[in-house]
């Protein structure tokens, strides 16, 4: 059966005086799904997202939930829908007069019949989710950057919504405040199950989260699907976009992105003959869901980059180019090694790392104070590859071939077991 | 592009011309202003009328009682104070007018009638419009261009219902209040003024301000400070829920001079309305 989606624009054209800024913007938003709407600044990313929430109003077009008209919903309706649907302001639009408690229970204190104890109860467990106890009674402009975010965040959470929209929600924040975010959001979609709706300009890691990208360009609404159909669209918007928005590495661990990856990866391979081999690594961060759970998500980002970075300096020294390719993997490839070669590579990087690299890993579960133990795995895998052959098909192999090459657990306090 | 009233010398420069008279040059100027404030007053009546419903829900109570602090108690030393010197500046005018008419003996009925029906519920209005409703503007004004209005609607919570309501609510309870204090007070600035410091008799004062005193005179003083009340609170968070809207600024400066548009223009309302309810009391 063919999905149906839970929002629809069709033919959205918004005006502001007699400047367009939608013009006939077509798109479905499914459910169950993260969908990311990327563009350049000022083409009218928000002002779609406003439309959604009934904020604007097109000038022409409809905008359809589950197939309805929402300007033809009556209160009772558009009231049922709304209850449904959570906005992440781009500015957080925390009110400056109340704590980060008061914050968080607004909206149900104003807009449910909960008792009391039962509010304060929900409005803690979702401050604590977003790791912002500590500052539940300070005001936001007492606050980092990041914590009003988190704020802003469990806010949009504490009414248990269906649909979440995130006006730029990484905006402003350190890279690994940028993808802890990025992480919290897909963490409570997956755990809670929501249909989110997000503008972000971190390319690639968006990639690692959304199912569908929409690109708007020139308002208009240029492409609609997967991240992967995506890196196959051809359109000068994505070049455009991807010139502006990605950077050739990234900006603390070095590595590349995914799609300069697979560039170098072309490049450095044609040259070589079609009977040469090479190998490839993936490395894994193990279970990091849990890792998330017991150390939050800044920390997890902390080690993942420490990860990363090592990865990139030691293999990046005999020859090899890595890059990220989802949230807890990283690939190398060793473009002038065979296998056997690549074996003897990964075991000094196995021995340098438990003697070394480890420590970095320890001092951000050091840094933390959690009462459980926490098990971080890092796996890793290699296969050999040729030429003509798909970079994805040998990195499968080198996945199938994992196995754990550090292990560090800890007690109590980040004490080392 | 070149209109009719534009023509083009030979280098290609548009040179202006006079526009020919025209005689709907009087309607347009005043039409459009016309069509404006008429859908600005009808703006403001709807605004007032929904908000004023909202007032009726329990969950307003805590908002009310906080907005009372602000509005009333917090107004209280200031609106005494102005009254004390109000009433002591009308004791020693009073005082030096009807000595020259050997009737110095009714400076109890001038200053509590002036105080009661007129000067107590328009300088109160005034001074709690100063005081109150331009910290009502600026702060819903900095709320909606910062998208915290936004914010409310995007969590259900009715904007005019959670900001306004409670602001009128404690209008309609503060004005009065404040308005009696401010007479009461001004009595005695008078008695100071007239009996202590130029030698009134005081039990003549005393009994000249009750007996001159009807009912009506404060019935008439306490529905003008309602309506005073009411005005105030509706302009001033008028201009500041719709900041946005402003053609003229944008942003901090939008704040600035909404805040600025919502004391005049509550100042000139709260004469205006002054003479339109005491033309209907009288």
């Amino acid at each position: 059966m063919e999905k149906q989606p839970i929002i629809e624009f069709k033919g959205v054209t918004k005006r502001f005086d007699v400047r367009t800024i939608l013009n006939r913007v077509d798109f479905e938003i499914y459910e169950g799904d993260v969908t990311t709407l990327i563009g350049l600044s000022g083409t009218g990313k928000s002002v779609t997202l406003k439309h959604i929430i009934g904020l604007l109003k097109p000038d022409e077009g409809q905008i359809l939930y589950r197939g309805k008209p929402i300007d033809q919903m009556s209160k009772r309706e558009w009231n049922a829908y709304i209850s449904q649907v959570s906005y992440m302001f781009q500015n957080n639009a925390l009110f400056d007069s109340m704590t980060i408690f008061e914050n968080v229970a607004l909206p149900l204190r104003q807009t449910t019949k909960l008792g009391k104890k039962e509010i304060e109860d929900k409005v803690l467990a979702s401050i604590d989710q977003c790791e912002l106890t500590e500052v539940a009674y300070k005001y936001p402009s007492e606050l980092s950057g990041g914590m009003q975010k988190r704020a802003a965040l469990a806010r949009a959470l504490v009414t248990d919504p269906s649909i979440v929209l995130f006006d730029e929600p990484t905006t402003g924040q350190d890279p690994i405040r940028k993808n802890a975010i990025l992480g919290m959001v897909a963490e409570y979609q997956k755990r809670f199950g929501f249909t989110a709706l997000l503008i972000s300009h971190e390319i690639p890691d968006v990639y690692f989260i959304s199912n569908r990208i929409l690109a708007l360009y020139d308002k208009k609404i240029v492409f609609q699907g997967t991240p992967d159909e995506f890196e196959e669209f051809d359109h000068p918007f994505r070049e455009e976009i991807l010139t502006s928005l990605e950077s050739l590495q990234e900006d603390i661990t070095g590595l590349y992105s995914k799609r300069h990856f697979k560039v170098r990866y072309q490049t450095d391979l044609s040259k070589r003959h079609p009977d040469a081999t090479y190998a490839a690594a993936v490395f894994t961060l193990d279970d990091i869901d849990t890792i998330q759970e017991k150390l939050g998500h800044d920390a997890t980002q902390q080690i993942i980059r420490s990860l990363g970075s090592y990865i990139n300096k030691h293999f990046g020294a005999v020859g090899g180019f890595s890059s990220r390719q989802t949230i807890n993997e990283y690939a190398t490839v060793l473009p002038y090694s065979d296998l056997e070669e690549a074996k003897r590579i990964m075991e000094d990087f196995t021995k340098d790392f438990l003697e070394h690299g480890i420590k970095g890993l320890e001092a951000v579960v050091h840094g933390e104070t959690h009462e459980e133990c926490v098990e971080i795995n890092i796996l890793a895998g290699l296969a050999q590859g040729k030429p003509q052959i798909e970079i994805e098909s040998v990195m499968e192999f080198a996945r199938f071939d994992q196995k754990p090459i550090a292990r560090f657990e800890c007690q109590t306090g980040g004490q080392k077991k | 592009m070149a209109d009719d009233s534009t023509a083009q010398d030979t280098a290609g420069t548009e040179i202006l011309e006079r526009p020919k008279f025209s005689w709907t040059f009087f309607f347009d100027l005043f039409g459009k202003k016309t069509i404006s404030i008429n859908g600005n007053l009808g703006a403001i009546a709807i605004f007032l009328f929904r908000s004023f419903f909202m007032i009726f829900h329990y969950k307003q109570i805590p908002a009310i009682v906080q907005q009372i602090y602000f509005i009333g108690a917090k107004s209280a030393q200031i609106v005494m104070l102005v009254g004390f010197f109000t009433g002591m500046v009308l004791g020693l005018q009073l005082y030096h007018v009807l000595v020259k008419f050997g009737s110095v003996g009714v400076l109890g009925t001038a200053v509590a009638l002036s105080l009661i029906r007129e000067m107590g519920p328009v300088l109160t209005a005034i001074m709690i419009t100063a005081r109150a409703g331009s910290a009502m503007t600026a702060e819903i004004g900095i709320q909606r261009i910062s998208e915290q209005i936004d914010a409310l609607h995007t969590m259900r919570i009715d904007a005019l219902g959670y900001l306004i309501s409670p602001r009128i609510a404690a209008a309609i309870i503060s004005f009065p209040i404040l308005t009696a204090f401010f007479d009461l007070i001004g009595i005695i600035g008078g008695w100071i003024s007239g009996c202590v410091l130029l030698g009134v008799n005081s039990g003549a004062y005393f009994y000249r301000v009750i007996s001159a005193t009807q009912m009506e005179d404060i019935t008439g003083g306490f529905v003008k400070s309602l309506v005073f009340g009411i005005l105030v609170v509706t302009i001033c968070c008028f201009q500041g829920f719709f900041t946005h809207m402003r053609t003229d600024s944008y942003g901090a400066r939008s704040v600035s001079l909404s805040t600025t548009s919502a004391v005049v223009i509550s100042c000139v309302m709260i004469l205006i309305s002054d003479y339109v309810v005491t033309s209907f009391i009288l």
